[in-house]
């Protein structure tokens, strides 16, 4: 019935849509409060994300400071090519950077795939449901925490002096303390522990639902052939994830060129002593806009990263829509 | 005949159950895994119950060695900063969720209308936000040099108000959840566009607006980054900066009690618990959202894997 009126409904609006007038009032009478409803999210996207990108043009400007006004500054400021790529590559820094953030981002989507997938299998697995929600929560909690309460736990950890870690685990081994803020050598190995303890409970929940969804008459029948657990993992749960896994690790690589602010500043303390393993493309560009004040090299950095990034991220979509057209993100 | 014989055979164990012996195996390693995901935060709970002194001769420990209350008792001569930052925070949480999620609805709703003409073009501008970022640089002019709003509240809300991620995940619980027929019906029943989206959209879309505004709910209440930028020490510090500044160097939570220096007159050789204060401040910053956290777990596993699933 609300068909046939839906379809009376349309007959005539076609009419009128021949003559031109009685379209437009209807038109704007019917969807003109559409574009009241988008208005205060299109003033947030102008001024937060649109005019900034007019204003990365500065990457491109040698900034003078003669004027109070930014606006005048930015405008009679000469253009200067790419100096300030020229300038940045030129550096030691702009190598550091992009190793660091790459190698730390594909060790991130190693670790978050291998271990959210076998952490998603084991609570799957788990006979006691009740048991395996008090888990889940637990795996949970560091989801929640701030950046900053993630810094204060590894300071109770690794502080020099007094944490746990040298006062504790490594007298246990034997080891010499060591001074971790001072000491480049294991931040590799420290940040993908952070990183992990604190996001996986994320990945595992996803795969998890994943899993959960999985028609249970497809275990049903490998447990009448005589699978065994191992086989039908192998043979049924991991296939039929293959869609979700992919498109949750080529959304990690397509930001592969953007890392995590909060774990490269906080949980670090921003120690220069460690910048030749912990300096990132985010961190770099912070540290040289707001610290060192050089403006030129940390806008054309982080317009490096824009680009890069954007790249990436249409690439990424190019593939899983290659893979399965339903899974792309556009 | 064959589910008859499953039937019986599930009875003892569940096609995709495993052996009582893997069972103890899968429970002892998470029993493990729990507890190391509760300790570090037991342990900094710990610390800042202990003695000063016990602590800095002979280190952290799970459990405090000599029990004092000194750290708190620091803390609370400056309780009115304290106080004021979870004001800050809470209202920045609050008000930031509220208006974030209004406008982000008012703008999913139009781009799901199949019969909505500029649809594409308004998903696109909101969907291009994601896909490109123009960097800290010129964002943090726009908001310190264009509009002067430094130490204000308005600069530690407005940038996360709308995050095109979440506008297109409300979009696509609209496409797939609100049937066309009923906006229809509504329209038939006299009801205008605006009048439809309040009375009969909103009502169906609370699922996904609580899982929405919970995922803003934690981003404003962790957020510490806007206020590193924008935030100098005479603005308004959330609870997060205010745990980011003491973590750094206890001396400036010294800096701003008065009371510090009338103990010191009163007693010389009062030492600042510097360590178990930290670890204080901790505790007070965790509080909220360990008590919190286990209630919007349900809502937040729902709200990500909407968002995974429709990528």
């Amino acid at each position: 019935m609300e068909m046939a009126q839906a379809a009376q409904a349309t007959v005539p609006r076609r009419k009128t849509g021949r003559a031109e007038k009685p379209l437009n009032q209807s038109y704007w009478k019917k969807y003109g409060v559409f574009y009241f409803m988008m208005a205060p999210a299109l003033i947030v996207l102008l001024v937060n994300n649109y005019l900034p990108m007019i204003g990365g043009l500065i990457a491109f400007k040698n900034m003078s400071y003669s004027s109070p006004s930014f606006f005048t500054n930015f405008l009679e400021s000469p253009w200067v090519g790419f100096q300030n790529f020229e300038y940045l590559f030129n550096t030691t820094d702009a190598w550091i950077i992009t190793r660091n953030t790459l190698a730390y981002n594909a060790v991130f989507i190693f670790l978050n795939l291998v271990i959210g997938v076998g952490l998603a299998l084991m609570f799957n697995a788990m006979r006691n449901r009740r048991a395996a929600k008090a888990y889940q929560t637990a795996m949970f909690l560091p989801y929640f925490l701030s950046w900053i309460i993630l810094a204060y736990l590894v300071y109770a950890f690794l502080n020099p002096e007094i944490g746990i870690v040298n006062r504790v685990v490594l007298p246990w081994f034997g080891a010499e303390a060591v001074d971790w803020y001072s000491d480049p050598k294991w931040w590799p190995v420290v940040l993908p522990l952070v990183n992990t303890w604190k996001g996986i409970g994320y990945y595992a929940v996803i795969y998890l639902a994943a899993i959960v969804g999985i028609d249970n008459e497809y275990y049903e029948a490998a447990h009448m052939d005589g699978a065994s657990k191992a086989r039908q993992i192998w043979s049924i749960t991991l296939p039929l994830i293959k869609p979700v896994i992919i498109t949750m690790t080529l959304l990690q690589i397509g930001r592969i060129f953007y890392a995590d602010f909060g774990l490269f500043f906080q949980v670090t303390r921003n120690a220069g002593a460690l910048y030749d393993k912990t300096l990132v493309i985010d961190t770099y560009v912070y540290q040289g806009f707001l610290v060192t004040g050089d403006i030129g090299m940390s806008s054309a950095a982080g317009m490096y990263q824009a680009v890069v990034g954007f790249v990436l991220v249409l690439a990424s979509n190019l593939i899983v829509r290659r893979i399965s057209k339903d899974d792309a993100l556009f | 005949m064959a589910t008859a014989a499953t039937a019986t055979r599930t009875k003892k164990l569940r096609p995709n159950e495993i052996s009582r012996g893997s069972n103890i195996v899968i429970n002892l390693f998470f029993l493990f895994y729990t507890a190391l995901c509760i300790l570090p935060l037991l342990l900094v709970v710990a610390v800042s119950f202990s003695d000063e002194r016990a602590v800095t001769v002979n280190g952290y420990k799970l459990w405090p060695e000599q029990f004092s209350l000194a750290a708190y008792d620091f803390l609370l001569s400056d309780w009115w900063a304290i106080a004021e930052s979870y004001g800050v925070s809470i209202i920045v949480t609050v008000v930031g969720t509220v208006v974030a999620l209004t406008i982000m609805t008012m703008y999913a709703y139009p781009i799901s209308r199949r019969d909505f003409k500029h649809r594409n073009i308004f998903s696109f501008i909101m969907f291009f936000t994601i896909l490109f970022n123009s960097g800290l640089v010129p964002f943090y002019l726009v908001y310190k040099q264009g509009l002067q709003l430094q130490d204000t509240l308005a600069v530690l809300m407005i940038p996360l108000f709308v995050q095109g991620f979440f506008v297109i995940l409300i979009r696509t619980f609209f496409t797939n959840s609100i049937p066309p027929a009923l906006v229809e019906s509504a329209k038939i029943d006299g009801a205008g566009e605006f009048r439809t989206f309040v009375q009969i959209i909103i009502p169906l879309s609370l699922p996904v607006l609580a899982s929405v505004g919970l995922l803003c709910t934690l981003n404003y209440w962790n957020d510490w980054f806007l206020s590193l930028l924008f935030i100098s020490s005479d603005g308004p510090m959330s609870i997060q900066f205010r745990m980011y500044r003491t973590l750094l160097d206890i001396q400036y939570l010294s800096s701003n009690a008065q009371a510090y220096s009338a103990i010191m007159q009163a007693n010389p050789n009062f030492r600042m618990p510097s360590e178990t204060a930290r670890m204080a401040m901790a505790v007070v910053g965790i509080g909220p959202i360990i008590f919190i956290y286990p209630f919007f777990q349900r809502y937040f596993i729902q709200g990500l894997t909407v968002g995974a699933v429709k990528g």
